[in-house]
């Protein structure tokens, strides 16, 4: 039993030499639930990347394929004597290595997109908070209305106006998201802006491009970071959405969604493992997501810490 | 109030005709219907003839006005596919839509209501957390992967509910609707609950917040001092405070509803203009795109606004902070 002045010197030892990182991922550990859905959101990137290396079979490689083997339920065994653990879907593909090069279109759509939204709005954004004016009202008018917009007619919309393709609907995700990165970042650049840091840079004479970059940014990134991992999850169920309608990605980059849509038809008659599987997949990769965003949001609220 | 009334009028018409025109560009930039609609054993001739009919020859700025014209009389073209009124396509199949999107906001009411209120009274029971962790699942999963399972659950193995179009309608004043009938109810059970999940997820996580917000105040404290029954306190104080934002928030949820029909229409072949967007879309039935989108987008754009005026005169909070601005 040590004695609470004990624990308090300690206690006092130990954040002298914690970073304010380490700090962070301690209390980010706290939570048994945040970090086994850390855990396994870093398996299903690891799958993601190595799908190649992973996968027991190229499942877009035609001559590996034996149509003769289409539709087997989990478990079989083909004729080279390859086990199919989640099965086959109609052109006789293993389900596991086509929901591996899924789970990595999926993840990296949802990725690039997200980054490329949290660019284009956090620049906006920023330009908003620092500029005010004009600029500012134009901005977040274009931000209120698109908003008031529910998020799948925005990508209707474009897909209607774009048309398929990869890039078209990387295009179409960043449009939907961009606004709320721009909302958040200009939220807080808002308040960041009044302090004294900022004032001591403009004294300075330092350039506006360097003091919104090097000052004014690096403090308006943690509520950011929430927002990017919450959306990231978004972009990733928005985009299974539109390629399960047939409207999203095309059929060469096979995401998890059009996996779902492709066993969609086989479900009635029972053959439940070509749609289900992929649905799987996309479950434990959004919720894994979910669970690390919601315990970031967490930790990187000051409101809540003590 | 008239000012803030003229102001969002003013608002929502500019919003309308900017999307007006972006629809319109954009729409035409996509593909040449003509390609698509005439046989490739077509001569020059007769592509020149179908393109005049369909009036493509005209120059980009002229077909818009033609277009914006034309809206104007309710008249947004003819479907390059099925040849009648694109207007008159989507009204027809715009009471399934409607029906099927008021089932889910009754439901997400209905079943979302109590749940919030449960878990905003007893915070730290077992069944609360257990809500709220489905909560949190659904405003996190995507509309058409929960409808999936529900057909492989309650239509392919157990086999209780069907699992495609509307079943047995019955015509009330010209408008054909299922919830008349048992089968219609059976048919309708299964989109209803797909479509409502996240707003489900929503009003819980309202109502939950709401109330551990109000059970705290002095007047909730002195109803119950005074001797009031706690059904009585729950009922009239509680939940007559935290139904401003629930509604307010339900309200704004109308549109998003009528345009993820888009999902739960194509899952369940529920035969409304959710499904019509996505056959016009692959098949490049211009009018028909431009005439959904028009018209979801006009919905939700008046929805929004009622909302607002509605929220205003409900909550003089709001009035007074929008007259300042």
């Amino acid at each position: 039993m040590s004695t609470f002045a004990e624990e308090q010197a300690r206690e006092d030892a130990a954040s002298i030499e914690e970073s304010p990182l380490r700090r962070l991922a301690a209390d980010f550990f706290e939570s048994k639930l945040a970090a086994a859905g850390l855990v396994v959101l870093l398996a299903v990137v690891f799958v993601a990347l190595f799908a190649p290396w992973l996968s027991p079979q190229n499942p877009y490689d035609l001559a590996s394929l034996d149509l003769l083997d289409g539709r087997l339920p989990p478990g079989s065994t083909s004729a080279e004597g390859l086990v199919y653990w989640l099965g086959t879907d109609d052109q006789g593909r293993d389900m596991m290595s086509a929901i591996f090069y899924g789970l990595r279109t999926s993840l990296a759509v949802g990725a690039l997109s997200s980054i490329a939204a949290l660019v284009l709005g956090g620049a906006l954004g920023l330009i908003a908070a620092y500029v005010g004016g004009r600029t500012e009202s134009a901005i977040m008018r274009i931000v209120d209305l698109q908003l008031s917009l529910p998020a799948i007619l925005v990508a209707l919309i474009l897909v209607a106006l774009l048309g398929h393709g990869v890039f078209k609907i990387i295009l179409a995700l960043v449009v939907v998201q961009w606004a709320y990165y721009a909302r958040t970042i200009r939220a807080s650049a808002l308040v960041e802006r009044r302090k004294e840091y900022i004032e001591a840079a403009r004294c300075l004479a330092l350039s506006d491009a360097r003091i919104m970059l090097h000052h004014l940014l690096p403090n308006c990134l943690p509520p950011v970071i929430v927002v990017a991992t919450v959306q990231v999850a978004h972009a990733i169920a928005l985009e299974a959405t539109l390629s399960f309608l047939g409207i999203g990605l095309p059929i060469t980059e096979p995401s998890l969604g059009l996996l779902i849509a492709n066993g969609f038809e086989y479900m009635m008659s029972g053959k439940y493992w070509i749609s289900f599987f992929p649905g799987i997949a996309l479950l434990v990769a959004i919720v894994s997501i979910n669970l690390v965003g919601d315990r970031l949001r967490d930790v990187l609220n000051p409101r809540l810490q003590k | 109030m008239t000012v803030l009334v003229i102001r969002r009028l003013m608002q929502s018409a500019v919003m309308l005709l900017a999307m007006s025109i972006l629809v319109f560009l954009g729409v035409f930039a996509i593909g040449n219907p003509v390609d698509i609609l005439i046989s490739p054993q077509a001569d020059q001739a007769e592509i020149a003839r179908a393109t005049a009919a369909l009036g493509l020859d005209k120059p980009l700025w002229e077909q818009y006005f033609v277009f914006l014209a034309n809206a104007a009389h309710g008249d947004l073209g003819r479907s390059f596919v099925f040849n009648e009124p694109a207007l008159r396509l989507i009204v027809q199949r715009l009471p399934a839509t409607l029906e099927l999107a008021f089932s889910a906001m009754l439901l997400a009411v209905v079943l979302g209501l109590p749940l919030g209120l449960y878990v905003g009274l007893r915070p730290d029971t077992f069944l609360s957390r257990l809500i709220a962790a489905g909560s949190i699942l659904g405003f996190s999963l995507p509309t058409f992967w929960v409808g999936i399972m529900l057909i492989l659950v309650f239509a392919v193995w157990m086999g209780w509910l069907p699992s495609t179009g509307r079943g047995a309608t019955v015509s009330v004043l010209g408008v054909d609707v299922s919830f008349l009938t048992w089968d219609g109810i059976r048919h309708l059970i299964l989109p209803a609950l797909n479509l409502s999940l996240s707003r489900i997820a929503l009003v819980i996580r309202l109502a939950a917040a709401g109330t551990r917000e109000v059970s705290h105040m002095d007047y909730i404290k002195f109803a119950r001092a005074k001797g009031l029954t706690r059904g009585r306190v729950v009922r009239v104080h509680v939940l007559r405070n935290i139904l401003i934002p629930i509604v307010t928030v339900l309200g704004l949820e109308i549109g998003a509803v009528i345009a993820f029909s888009v999902v739960t229409e194509t899952i369940f072949a529920w035969p409304g203009i959710g499904q019509l967007i996505i056959k016009s879309i692959t098949v490049l039935d211009r009018p028909v795109i431009v005439a959904y989108l028009m018209l979801t987008v006009f919905l939700v754009i008046m929805i929004n606004l009622l909302v607002d005026i509605l929220y205003s005169v409900l909550d003089p909070r709001v009035r007074l902070a929008e007259a300042r601005a």
